[in-house]
């Protein structure tokens, strides 16, 4: 069998290294030797291919999962997964999880002193379309306290988990919101030094996909890593 | 067009809300062939406390060293009861366990052969970008040709080789750093 083409490798200063010390976690838990080249096989060229069978109704619609409505300001987002090739990726699990409008994770771990919402869970997956294109309805969660450092807070923000076609384009990353005065102080936001890689996580509004007297909407379009063009050398 | 691929970011502390839907512990179900196998251990820090809010990812071959996806053009069974993907969280001591089939070989690239191996990504608070590492079988002969094993310091190789104990039971831990003992990472 001959030899398929890898993915493409970072662009300098848009991924993140793993020692990151303004976000101190990351001072006990990242790699102290280094990284062993990875060249691309079929082990990694490969990936779980886990689609629209396991989505049910409602599972992208993060208000209707209960009896009630959810406290909060409802939202819709929508977006584009592309490959950096500029090609729509379809067919792939998007999962998102986030804090509720008070700024409270439906989690047993999170002691912050805000109220839950019976309301609301937290927890959305689609499956992208045929041309990439996915959709949550949601509230906008709120800012929340952290450990990390004096009066640190996390900007308002939604995680999201994609697989993508293979091992490779596996992505977690999360989506902030236009105008947050708290990314400025965010060492997870600035992780990395390139600015437009940072900008694109900030949702743009959308005011098309506004729903009148309903819910606001916005934009974020996600790239997954591309492959190359050629095929390694034989 | 190029674009550059969104940048990674952390999976927190509370990634279970989104996650655990998905989570699989036994890749194997009754009817899967092969030989069964199952594997633990810990994922622990560099001051070696337990990381107990990690998450493991697993990808791998079926019994005959085929992936069940269109990429793999191996003239080689699918089989209908085997997916191959694992999603496993620890446990407040830092602890994964998961049950799977040992996979076949799979080709490597320049012609070579790769001994049996899974694929590994680790999740956790703390780590900006998930870590990818790869689990192999103490004792498989095809460890001594293997292409990857053979970039990787000798010293250091013992990471990524789980070692069964007298129950049969494979031992492979995550130590995310560490000066003798961190698991190799790679550079994906």
């Amino acid at each position: 069998m001959s030899d398929k083409p890898g993915y493409r490798r970072p662009q300098a200063g848009t991924q993140p290294d793993y020692l990151h010390p303004a976000y101190q976690s990351t001072n006990l838990r990242s790699p102290s030797k280094p990284l062993v080249f990875l060249p691309h096989s079929l082990s990694e060229i490969t990936g779980p291919t886990i689609g629209a069978e396991r989505i049910a109704e409602h599972d992208n619609d993060l208000t209707a999962q209960h009896d009630g409505e959810p406290q909060g300001e409802r939202i819709i987002i929508h977006g584009r997964v592309l490959d950096e090739n500029g090609l729509p990726v379809p067919g792939i699990l998007v999962e998102i999880w986030q804090a509720n409008a008070a700024g409270r994770y439906n989690h047993k771990r999170d002691l912050h002193d805000a109220p839950l919402d019976p309301n609301f869970t937290g927890t959305g997956r689609t499956v992208t379309d045929a041309d990439g294109w996915y959709q949550f309805q949601t509230i906008k969660p709120g800012a929340y306290p952290w450990g990390n450092h004096h009066n640190a807070w996390r900007p308002a923000h939604i995680h999201f988990s994609l697989f993508g076609p293979s091992v490779l384009t596996r992505l977690v990353t999360q989506m902030y919101f236009p105008g947050d005065p708290l990314l400025a102080y965010d060492p997870i936001y600035n992780c990395v030094p390139d600015t437009s890689a940072k900008e694109r996580l900030i949702a743009s509004f959308d005011l098309e996909k506004t729903v009148p007297h309903y819910a606001l909407g916005y934009r974020w379009d996600i790239v997954l890593r591309g492959r190359d063009a050629t095929p390694m050398e034989k | 067009m190029t674009l550059n691929a969104t940048t990674s970011h952390t999976v927190g502390p509370y990634y279970h809300i989104g996650l655990t839907w998905l989570n699989r512990e036994d890749l194997a179900n009754a009817g899967t062939l092969g030989e069964r196998v199952a594997i633990t251990g810990q994922v622990v820090d560099g001051n070696g406390d337990v990381v107990n809010d990690a998450m493991l990812e697993v990808w791998q071959a079926n019994a005959a060293g085929k992936y069940d996806h269109p990429e793999d053009d191996q003239d080689k069974a699918l089989d209908p009861n085997f997916e191959g993907f694992g999603r496993v969280p620890v446990d407040g001591e830092g602890r994964f366990r998961f049950s799977t089939i040992k996979p076949g070989s799979v080709p490597g690239l320049k012609g070579t052969t790769q001994a049996p191996h899974l694929v590994v990504l680790v999740f956790a608070r703390g780590l900006v970008k998930h870590l990818l590492t790869r689990i192999y079988f103490d004792g498989e002969a095809a460890n001594g040709d293997d292409p990857l094993l053979a970039c990787v310091p000798a010293e250091r190789r013992r990471t990524l080789v789980a070692k069964a104990d007298a129950a049969g039971v494979y031992q492979w831990n995550v130590v995310l750093q560490g000066t003798d003992e961190e698991t190799v990472f790679f550079d994906y």
